[in-house]
C-alpha cells in the first residue's frame, strides 16, 4: 500500500477530532515552547553579561587581594573570600609596582569601594563611593560625556574633594538640576561635583556602576582612614598581550607580596566561571521544561490508546479488507507523530514570538540549536509514545475487533 | 472447480478450565458459482465456521485449501493479502467508515492493494453502478439508508473481484423490504457467477440460497442442495 495513502488516512482521523487533536498537542506545544524559551533566556543572559564585561573595558586584567581562584580554578569557599578582604594586603605601592611592567601595561587604576551616605540640601541617599585614580575614566569608558569631566591627575595626587557622580545616584540626588559645581556631603565631608558618568545599565548579580560616586584615591584614603584598595584594573596594550601581561604582573607582584595575598586574572577567567554557572542553570531549566515535553508525550500516548479502543471496529474492518499489521501500525504511528510534529512546530513558533516579545525586558536569544533540539525531541516523543498504542492496534485480532461493540 | 475446502477442521477455545469446541471436525467444500446458506442455533459454531472459511483466523487443527493451495499455516501478512484479493466481506452492521464518501468506502480494499487513486475511483464507480447506487458516489454513511449502506458494502465486497463473498447475517439489521432487495441483489450477483457463502438464522433468507447447511455443536449435520437452484419468486 502507498505510504501517501496511509498518511492521508492518518491525517483524516486527526482532522475529524479537531478539538481533541489540538488539546493533545497542547502538551507538546507547551513543552517545546518552554524548552526553547528558557534556553533562549539563558543564552541571552550569557550574551548580555559578556557584552557588559566588554563594556567595562577590553584589554583589561584585574588584580585582586587573596587567592581568588583557589587550587582547583573555581571560586574559593566563602570564609576564604572574607579572609581575603579583611586581610587585604593590596596598597598603592603595589599599583606602582604594576605600573612598572611597562612592556605590557598601559594604565593601572586602583579601585576601592565603601558604602556611604550622600547628602544634598539636607536630603541623604545611601550609596557607595568608589575611590580610584584619574586613569579610571579612560580605562573603563567612564568619562563624563557632556556633563562635566572626570578628575585630573593633579586633583588625584592632591586628594582634592571632588566627586564624579554615577548616572542613577545623580538622578536621585539632583533630579533635573545641573549638578556640576554643586557641593554635596559624603559622610559629612563636603565634596564638589565635577561631572556625571553616562548610564552603564545593570550589571548582572552585582550593584550597578550607575549608583557609584567616584572620588580620587587619596581623598578616599582620607575619608575612610585606610590604605587598602579593593582591586586594580590593569589596561594592557593589546588583546594579544593579555596572557603574557598576567604572567608579568604576577611575577612583579611576587617580589613584594605573598602568592596567597593576590590574584591576577582577566575577564575571560571570570566569564568562564559565570558561563559555567549559567550553562548549568540553563541546562537545569531546560531539563525541567523537558519534563513537560515528556508529560505531553504521555498525553499523546493516552489519547492514542483511547483512539485505538474507540476505533477497534474500524481496525477490524481494515484488517478484514486486507490491511496488514504493519499498515495499521504505520497509520497509528503517523497519527501520533503528526500530533507531536505539528505541536512541536506550533511550540517553536510560540517560543520565537515570545522571545521577541520579552526581548525588551529580558535578554532572550533564540538559538537554532535549542529549536532543533526541542523539535527533534518532540518528534522522538511522538514516535516513542506512539509505538505502544500503534502496536496494540496492529496486533488486534480482526475477529475480536469486528465483534467489538 | 473447488474454490475452498475445509478438511477435518477443528477450532477450540479455552474459556477458563473449559474447552469450547466451536468447530469440531468440519469437512466442507465450496464450488465456483454456489450460493450457500449456513444455519444453526446460536452457539452452533456459525460464526467460527465463517471466520475459519473466510481466513479471518487459523484453525486449531485440520487443513484449509483455497483454490487448491494449502493456506492453513499462512501468517497474518499472507492472510491479509488473500483476504484482500480473494475474499469479499458483507457484515450485519455494514461496517462503512463514517467520515469518508461511499466511493471511498467501496475503494478501501483497493487502497490496501496499492491501486492508484484514479483507478480506485473508476472501479468504485463501476461497482456502485452495479449495485444501483451510481448517483450516491459522494454521499457519506450518514446520508444513506440502511439498505443503501448494505449495497455500498456489497459493492466494496465486489471491488477486488474476489473468489468468494462471505455474508454474515446481511439482512439482520434491515427491515424486511430492504432485506428482500439485498437478497435479490445477492441472487442476481450469484446468477452472474459470483460464489456466495452466507450465515443466517432466518429460514426465509436461507431459502434464497441453492445449498443449505445446518451446523450443530461445531459439526455439519445437514447439507442439502436444491434441484431447482433458485426459489421461484
Amino acid at each position: 500500500m502507498n505510504i501517501l495513502d496511509t498518511i492521508k488516512i492518518a491525517l483524516q482521523s486527526l482532522v475529524t477530532n479537531k478539538v481533541r487533536s489540538l488539546l493533545t498537542m497542547l502538551g507538546v506545544i507547551i513543552g517545546v515552547a518552554s524548552v526553547i524559551l528558557l534556553v533562549s533566556i539563558g543564552n541571552g543572559l550569557r550574551a548580555s553579561i559578556t557584552d557588559q564585561f566588554e563594556d567595562l573595558g577590553a584589554n583589561t586584567i584585574l588584580v585582586a587581594p587573596g587567592d581568588l581562584f583557589g587550587e582547583d580554578g573555581g571560586f574559593p569557599a566563602e570564609d576564604q573570600q572574607v579572609a581575603a578582604l579583611t586581610n587585604n594586603k593590596l596598597r598603592m605601592t603595589h599599583v606602582r609596582e604594576v605600573q612598572k611592567v611597562k612592556e605590557f601595561v598601559k594604565a593601572v587604576a586602583p579601585i576601592a569601594i565603601s558604602p556611604v551616605e550622600a547628602g544634598y540640601q539636607g536630603e541623604t541617599q545611601k550609596t557607595s563611593v568608589l575611590g580610584t585614580t584619574f586613569e579610571y575614566g579612560d580605562l573603563t569608558n567612564s568619562n563624563p560625556n557632556g556633563i562635566g569631566r572626570f578628575f585630573t591627575r593633579a586633583e588625584d595626587e592632591k586628594g582634592e574633594r571632588v566627586v564624579v557622580m554615577g548616572f542613577k545616584i545623580n538622578e536621585k540626588l539632583f533630579g533635573s538640576v545641573d549638578p556640576v559645581g554643586k557641593s554635596i556631603k559624603i559622610n559629612n565631608q563636603t565634596f564638589q561635583v565635577i561631572g556625571v558618568v553616562p548610564e552603564k545599565g545593570n550589571s548582572f548579580g552585582g550593584p550597578s556602576f550607575d549608583t557609584y560616586m567616584y572620588i580620587p584615591m587619596e581623598s578616599y584614603f582620607r575619608l575612610f582612614d585606610t590604605k587598602q584598595i579593593l582591586r586594580m584594573s590593569v589596561q594592557v596594550k593589546s588583546p594579544e598581550m593579555i596572557k603574557p601581561a598576567i604572567t608579568a604582573v604576577n611575577d612583579r607582584l611576587l617580589r613584594v607580596l605573598d602568592d596567597k595575598d593576590f590574584s591576577v586574572f582577566d575577564q575571560k577567567d571570570i566569564l568562564k566561571i559565570i558561563d559555567t554557572i549559567l550553562s548549568a542553570l540553563t541546562a537545569g531549566l531546560g531539563g525541567i521544561a523537558a519534563i513537560s515535553l515528556l508529560v505531553g508525550g504521555i498525553g499523546i500516548m493516552n489519547i492514542m490508546l483511547v483512539s485505538v479502543t474507540e476505533r477497534t471496529r474500524e481496525i477490524g474492518l481494515r484488517k478484514a479488507l486486507g490491511a496488514t499489521p504493519k499498515v495499521i501500525m504505520t497509520q497509528f504511528l503517523i497519527e501520533s507523530v503528526a500530533l507531536s510534529v505539528v505541536g512541536g512546530l506550533i511550540g517553536v513558533a510560540i517560543a520565537t514570538g515570545a522571545s521577541l516579545a520579552i526581548s525588551s525586558f529580558i535578554p532572550a536569544k533564540v538559538s537554532l540549536d535549542a529549536i532543533a533540539l526541542a523539535f527533534s525531541v518532540s518528534v522522538a516523543v511522538g514516535v516513542v509514545f506512539g509505538v505502544y498504542p500503534a502496536r496494540r492496534a496492529a496486533n488486534l485480532s480482526p475477529i475480536e475487533a469486528l465483534r467489538y461493540e | 472447480m473447488i474454490l475452498l475446502q475445509l478438511v477435518k477442521v477443528h477450532k477450540h477455545y479455552h474459556l477458563g478450565d473449559d474447552v469450547i469446541r466451536a468447530a469440531n471436525g468440519i469437512n466442507f467444500k465450496v464450488s465456483a458459482g454456489e450460493f450457500i446458506s449456513i444455519m444453526g442455533p446460536s452457539g452452533s459454531g456459525k460464526s467460527t465456521f465463517l471466520h475459519l472459511a473466510s481466513l479471518l483466523e487459523n484453525p486449531t487443527s485440520g487443513k484449509v485449501f483455497l483454490k487448491g493451495v494449502d493456506v492453513t499455516d499462512y501468517n497474518e501478512v499472507e492472510l491479509a493479502k488473500i483476504r484482500n484479493e480473494e475474499i469479499g466481506f458483507i457484515f450485519q452492521q455494514f461496517n462503512l467508515l463514517p467520515k469518508i464518501t461511499a466511493w471511498e468506502n467501496v475503494a478501501l480494499p483497493l487502497v490496501y492493494k496499492g491501486v492508484d487513486k484514479k483507478h480506485r475511483y473508476s472501479t468504485a464507480k463501476a461497482m456502485l453502478e452495479l449495485v444501483g447506487l451510481g448517483d450516491r458516489m459522494e454521499n457519506a454513511r450518514s446520508q444513506l439508508s440502511g439498505g443503501q449502506q448494505q449495497k455500498v458494502a456489497i459493492a466494496r465486497a465486489l471491488v477486488n473481484n474476489p473468489a468468494i463473498i462471505f455474508a454474515d447475517e446481511p439482512t439482520g439489521n434491515l427491515d424486511s423490504k430492504s432485506g428482500e432487495q439485498i437478497m435479490e441483489l445477492l441472487v442476481s450477483l450469484n446468477r452472474q457467477g459470483r460464489t456466495i457463502v452466507m450465515v443466517t438464522h432466518e429460514h426465509d433468507i436461507a431459502k434464497y440460497a441453492g445449498r443449505n447447511i445446518i451446523l450443530k455443536d461445531g459439526v455439519i449435520t445437514k447439507d442439502v442442495s436444491k434441484k431447482t437452484k433458485r426459489p421461484a419468486k
